[in-house]
């Protein structure tokens, strides 16, 4: 039985219908990387499953429970957390306090604390007190990431935790993931670089207009399918 | 005139607008929220007050603390089941709500309390005073102006040191975002118009024990507040108390020049500010 399970998910921006029949399911202790173009929907995804937008409660399962209905803490209380896209950082409150309230809704044991994270991020100990809007873009995802963990997660959420930063900093960014995959929790990863995508995930879904065109272990996809999935069969010809 | 009179008078003066202003700053920072009803709600208070020392024949003082639960709860669930369904990104439906209570509340005060002018009596220490150097200064006053301190002192702690203030700021910037963190803005809004209510019950110990309120009282105190929100900034509850204080100020040396132009220099005060530095004395950083 997967851990968190959608089917056929449908999401709709009033009358634009930005998801079409969505099905993936993710299992505990898994690394599942979501890509696809610009407006695929993946955010879409993502929103439903955090529970920022209300879907009919079967859509999503967790633990076989229905919870598309629920609102966003709820759905926390049940241990999935998200790192939003764009980060979406409080800038009224410090690195320290962003970190804080990313326990808030849920006490739960783990492995994650304030030390610890300043552990895996250590840049960010020594920028504490600063205002979290003050940091660097990397940081600055650092930081959303900790907000995210400081709930002790067993399915972490993340939407484009790549996006807008220099190739080395994605790099420092990544290599935080082994480590939070030892602790247990389930990765969900939006990712819009497909090399990365397969390098961080067991399993990987492309969508495409609202749909998942394609999912398949990372290590058995081939470019050219992949690729197909990813634009589109026209495209891939005119290519 | 004795100068240095007039001035702590004014100071002391200032604190009783800084507790009218606290609470409606504590709303309009937390949710964006302008609560025409404010000044109302202080003399509903003052009247919850009123009827708790005439009943039972208690102290303003005890019958402040019986009622700051009352409002509290009254300011909760006006909150989360009317204020919140108005917020949204047009700020017209909450002002044309805030309004209409406004004028409810009044009237259900005439209807219950008829128009007459009413005090509560604090006994004794109405016409206490002790000597603050050269200066003799009313006790009622005094404890006003300590209120107010400790009312902020108090507000800024638990804002900025405690796990519901961080939520409070949290939800402000960002409520959305908040929900993921498992805040529940909705009740974060009712709890801080909750908490204000308690402020507001504060404010009506001192209105009422101090001066002669009657149920249309409310929305002179409304600009008063006001005034200090803006003179002091938006966004600081410290600049909110210097702001009472230099409205306090002007009005107690204009009484002393003549009294019939204690409120207007009062208002003065107020556009002479707003001429010079728009965003008030003290603002936030940035917004
Ligand atoms: N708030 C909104 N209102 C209306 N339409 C929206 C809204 N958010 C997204 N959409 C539309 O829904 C579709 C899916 O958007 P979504 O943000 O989920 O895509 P995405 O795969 O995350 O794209 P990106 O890679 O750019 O982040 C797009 O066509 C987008 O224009
Ligand atoms: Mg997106």
């Amino acid at each position: 039985m997967a851990l968190i399970e959608t089917k056929g998910l449908t999401a709709f921006y009033r009358d634009f219908q930005a998801l079409f029949g969505v099905d993936i399911a993710v299992d505990a202790g898994e690394t599942i990387a979501i890509i696809g173009a610009n407006g695929a929907g993946k955010t879409t995804l993502m929103r439903s499953i955090s529970g920022v937008l209300a879907n009919e409660p079967g859509a999503i399962l967790h633990n076989n429970e229905p919870i598309g209905a629920l609102p966003a803490p709820d759905v926390l209380a049940r241990g999935i957390a998200m790192v939003p896209e764009g980060r979406k950082l409080f800038p009224s409150l410090t690195v320290e306090e962003n970190l804080l309230v990313g326990g808030y809704g849920r006490k739960a044991q783990g492995q994650w604390t304030l030390e610890s994270l300043y552990a895996l991020f250590p840049v960010l100990k020594e920028r504490r007190q600063s205002p979290a809007t003050a940091l660097s873009g990397g940081q600055q995802q650092m930081v959303a990431i900790g907000r995210a963990l400081m709930s002790n997660p067993s399915v972490l959420l993340c939407d484009e935790i790549s996006l807008g930063l220099a190739p080395a900093v994605v790099r420092t960014i990544y290599a935080a993931f082994p480590r939070i995959r030892a602790s247990g929790a389930s990765i969900v990863i939006v990712e819009q670089d497909i090399g990365q995508a397969l390098k961080v995930s067991d399993r990987i879904y492309c969508m495409m207009e609202g749909r998942i065109t394609l999912s398949g272990h990372s290590s058995e996809l081939g470019h050219e399918e992949i690729h197909k999935a990813y634009f589109g069969a026209e495209r891939h010809e005119l290519a | 005139m004795n100068w240095l009179d007039t001035i702590v008078q004014g100071v002391l003066l200032g604190g009783l607008y800084a507790l009218f202003a606290a609470g409606l700053s504590l709303v309009f920072g937390i949710m964006r929220l302008v609560n025409l009803a404010h000044g109302d709600l202080i003399v509903l208070a003052a009247f919850v007050i009123l009827a708790l020392v005439t009943t039972l024949g208690v102290s303003p003082f005890v019958g402040a603390l019986m009622a700051a639960p009352l409002m509290f709860a009254a300011g909760w669930a006006l909150q989360y089941f009317l204020l919140n369904r108005t917020l949204g990104k047009d700020i017209l439906p909450p002002l044309l709500v805030t309004f209409g209570l406004s004028i409810v509340i009044q009237n259900g005060l005439l209807e219950g309390f008829s128009a007459d002018s009413r005090r509560v009596s604090a006994g004794s220490l109405e016409s206490a005073s002790i000597a603050l150097g050269p200066v003799n200064a009313g006790i009622m006053p005094l404890m006003t102006f300590l209120s107010a301190v400790a009312v902020i002192v108090c507000l800024n702690q638990l804002i900025y040191r405690t796990a519901v203030g961080r939520a409070f700021r949290a939800t402000s910037d960002d409520p959305v975002t908040a929900g993921l963190m498992g805040i529940r803005p909705q009740r974060i809004f009712a709890l801080a118009t909750g908490l204000a209510m308690v402020v507001v019950t504060i404010a009506a110990l001192y209105l009422g024990t101090r001066a002669n309120f009657e149920p249309t009282s409310g929305p002179a105190r409304l600009i008063y507040a006001f005034e200090a929100i803006i003179i002091g900034g938006l966004g600081s509850l410290w600049g909110t108390l210097a702001g009472g204080v230099i409205l306090g100020i002007a009005q107690t040396v204009g009484a002393a020049i003549n009294p019939e132009w204690q409120i207007l220099t009062g208002h003065l005060a107020f556009l002479l500010v707003l001429l010079f530095k728009p965003r008030g004395l003290f603002p936030r950083a940035v917004d």
